[in-house]
């Protein structure tokens, strides 16, 4: 039968990578000196089922390595072997490297790096180093010599077989072997003697028969073994032979002559190592083979998937059939010549019915999308190791809210700015033991990671008990690059926000964890960019929290509606803190043109709207208009705007794929009535007015 | 139409195994672990189940265990997908009553051999 193996993969690669991941996280929890078990179990149960795939499914690379990994764990499991720190060292390499494999077999390239011969090295001495039991098996070698042996011309085998008593009970059944070995030449079956127990003493569950097979044949006994492989334990089976009578070759002294299939199909059966080997005789052709292809595949897209349980599609498929039960009712009410009173009640009730399932189906939609932030959270053990270790600090690393779900998207596009906070605490934030126990603190710091949900956001925190920000060496670090004045004083807060701005970073010299140029400016852009913002709170020699809000979809968006003129705009409602008609008499008119406003014992720059975009609109003045109040970055900045429309959420349109990138905008929506609404980008915009530092006009 | 169960914790092995046997015309469910498995195989006969070893919550030998206990599998062929080539997890396997093992890894063409061993 024709069965294409490689429609299998995918499943395969999402279900190992799965594995892997469990194996990492199993191996950061594990106390190598008194390994849990159920742990070791488990490790071993990921690392054996991506060898038993892979090398089913013909990726010989991986099944070879795993297989090392194999058996160390199962000499681990057994109690054979005391787990090491070097052990757990070379697992968690391993799973790195397995990472890349499984990513290079995605992308159908080749897999070339130095780090597998060599941990493959290291594990086949560790190996060797151990047990005597577990040499490598050699029977099989011999197996070949007795297959070459045996395997002749036509042969008359005499089997006794004498069937053990439970062999029924096990679901064997001779009639079967029987037919089996009816099919490798010519088979005559008699019954042999027996003994079976006085009639009241027989158990109709129990076997008791013997039988004398005689088979004349040409296959190898290793063939014929193979029938009653799986009872050979439980029976007793002799095997004598003779040359068939129709056949006179002297099979001791001539050399076997062994046709292909017979001799490969005990080969196949020998087991994993056996196989494994032959694939790996074939790995440099095939290799050889890929190459070609690989140029033109590596770009090939990975098809990302997502897994999603029953209950939320469940749910979903329930939705669907309210929706279409109102449709059919309003499709009623539609159907009717004229709208009396009656119907006109039931269409209003119609479409709030419409309105509710709609809204629910929306977030049972959104609900597909959303992963409980675990899977972020989940690299961090293993970072904070490696590093904490490099670094020579003692770490506690404390996750939180691992259950809180969030966008998929979202999630894979904060975890960069979290692993550099992360890094930051570590490297910067977190004080070398020596230093903790002189500051009378615990020498285990602290790292803690977590999420909450609040409003429509999902909040995820940074937290340190480390050594808080230097607030002097910020201030002088920030003069030396002029980013603030010699003489100007800032509060805390303000120079806390320093380290937000572009080119700064305090690191005296480049490390090589964090202070590498990409500083926390691009955090805060790459947090921005999701519609997010960062805040910083820290205290010295207590620690730092960053806190990082993050709408929990990029699909969708709360937004306040805002006419300029005749146009329409959408703004992100999270980053709207009022609206407010401005008085005459607290706007002030800067030198450069700027216009700011006095709100209470603030001075806001205000952005117009319609020059920034080049509209004619009813209110050219500020107080004229509305001066809408908005974060950005941050800051407060004032957008002038000439009136404020409904809020909705709308649905985000990518601006970029089907036009181009606008400054000041990040996309667009559709509005009820079918019109197309762009979204003000508050940030961008900014830019665009040309304000570049705020505080500045402020003061 | 003869029905097999074929328990798996290894989705594309499963997967593997279920498409081979459909497509050969049997009736196949499948179970992710033992425990499962037993359940399923409580609430209809099979004329055969084909099961992983290592399994989380309930491993291959503990259900193989489990169902000869049953009177409906005290003859049932039962076999154990193994990639352990060594004599010493078959011995085990066939001490908890399974009536023979598939060693990974295997080709669709071998699991069809072996399933018409058993069921002949």
């Amino acid at each position: 039968m024709e069965i294409d193996l490689s429609q299998f993969s995918q499943v395969f690669f999402e279900e190992s990578l799965e594995g892997i991941d469990v194996m990492e996280s199993e191996l950061l929890n594990l106390d190598v000196n008194n390994p849990d078990e159920e742990a070791i179990n488990t490790i071993f149960r990921a690392a054996h089922s991506i060898k038993g795939g892979s090398a089913t499914f013909g990726f010989s690379q991986v099944a070879n390595y795993t297989h090392l990994l194999e058996t160390l764990l199962d000499e681990i499991r057994d109690g054979r072997r005391q787990m090491t720190n070097e052990h757990q060292d070379m697992l968690l390499l391993s799973v790195d490297l397995l990472r890349n494999m499984f990513d290079a077999l995605m992308r159908k390239i080749d897999f070339d790096d130095p780090l597998l011969a060599q941990l493959e090295k290291q594990f086949t001495i560790e190996i060797a180093k151990g047990t005597k039991e577990a040499a490598p098996e050699e029977p099989d070698s011999s197996n070949d010599t007795l297959v070459e042996q045996e395997a002749t011309g036509l042969l008359h085998w005499a089997i006794d077989f004498q069937a053990g008593i439970d062999i029924l009970r096990c679901g064997n059944d001779p009639y079967l072997m029987f037919n089996e070995l009816r099919q490798l030449g010519e088979l005559s079956v008699s019954l042999a003697e027996h003994s079976s127990p006085e009639f009241n003493d027989i158990d109709p569950e129990a076997c008791y028969l013997n039988w004398r097979l005689e088979l004349i044949t040409d296959q190898p006994l290793e063939r014929l073994k193979e029938v009653f492989e799986w009872v050979e334990d439980e029976c007793t089976i002799n095997y004598s032979s003779s040359p068939a009578s129709d056949d006179n070759s002297e099979r001791d002294d001539e050399l076997p002559n062994i046709e292909p299939d017979e001799a490969t199909i005990p080969q196949e059966q020998q087991g994993s190592e056996t196989v494994l080997s032959q694939l790996e005789s074939n790995k440099v052709d095939e290799a050889q083979e890929l190459k070609p292809k690989a140029v033109s595949q590596a770009k090939t897209p990975e098809t990302s998937s997502i897994r999603v349980s029953i209950d939320k599609i469940d749910l979903l498929i329930n939705m669907v059939g309210e929706l279409v039960i109102t449709q059919a009712m309003l499709g009623q009410i539609g159907q009717q010549d004229e709208i009396d009173e009656e119907s006109l009640i039931s269409l209003k009730q119609g479409l709030e019915q419409l309105a509710t399932h709609t809204r629910d189906l929306q977030e049972s939609v959104m609900q597909i999308r959303m992963l409980p932030i675990s899977f972020a959270f989940n690299r961090f053990p293993r970072l904070v190791r490696d590093i904490g270790q490099q670094l020579g600090k003692k770490v506690n690393l404390v996750l939180k809210g691992e259950d809180t779900e969030l966008d998929k998207t979202v999630m894979e596009k904060i975890v960069d700015p979290m692993v550099h906070l992360v890094r930051n605490s570590l490297d910067h934030g977190l004080e070398t033991p020596e230093e903790r126990l002189a500051k009378g603190k615990s020498e285990v710091g602290t790292i803690t990671l977590n999420a909450f949900h609040q409003g429509g956001s999902i909040i995820i925190e940074i937290i340190d008990d480390g050594a808080g920000l230097d607030t002097d060496r910020i201030l002088r670090k920030a003069r030396e690059k002029g980013l603030v004045g010699q003489e100007e004083e800032l509060s805390t807060e303000a120079i806390h926000k320093l380290i937000f701005k572009p080119g700064f970073s305090t690191a005296d010299a480049v490390s090589d964890l964090s202070g590498r140029g990409v500083g926390m400016d691009v955090v805060r852009r790459n947090i921005n960019e999701l519609n997010g913002s960062i805040e910083l709170k820290s205290t010295q020699d207590k620690g730092s929290r960053f806190t990082i809000r993050l709408p929990l979809t990029l699909a969708i968006l709360d937004g306040q509606l805002i006419r300029v003129g005749r146009h329409i705009y959408v703004v992100p409602l999270v980053s709207i803190h009022e609206s407010l008609q401005v008085e005459p008499n607290k706007i002030n008119r800067l030198s450069d043109g700027h216009e700011l406003i006095q709100l209470r014992n603030e001075y806001l720059p205000v952005i117009k709207v319609y020059q920034e975009f080049c509209h004619t609109s009813d209110a050219k003045e500020i107080k004229d208009g509305l001066v809408m109040v908005v974060d950005s970055n941050n800051e407060k900045i004032g957008l002038l705007v000439d009136e404020l429309l409904s809020q909705q959420q709308v649905v985000i349109k990518s601006l970029e794929d089907n036009y181009n990138r606008v400054p000041g905008v990040s996309g667009a929506t559709i509005l009820g009535d079918g019109t197309v609404a762009l979204i003000i980008d508050v940030t961008g915009l900014v830019s665009m007015a040309g304000i570049t530092n705020m505080k500045e006009h402020a003061a | 139409m003869k029905k097999i169960l074929a328990v798996d914790d290894s989705a594309s092995m499963r997967q593997m195994v279920c498409f081979t046997l459909k497509t050969a015309g049997f009736d196949v469910t499948e179970a992710c672990n033992g425990d499962e498995a037993l359940k399923v195989a409580q609430q209809g006969e099979y004329d055969l189940v084909i099961s992983d070893v290592n399994m989380p919550i309930m491993d291959g030998l503990t259900l193989i265990r489990n169902l000869r206990t049953l009177p409906n599998y005290k003859f049932t062929p039962l076999l154990m997908l193994t990639t352990e080539s060594g004599t010493e997890k078959k011995q085990e396997g066939r001490s908890a009553g399974a009536t023979g093992w598939i060693v990974k890894p295997f080709n669709p063409d071998q699991l069809l051999a072996t399933v018409r061993k058993v069921l002949g």
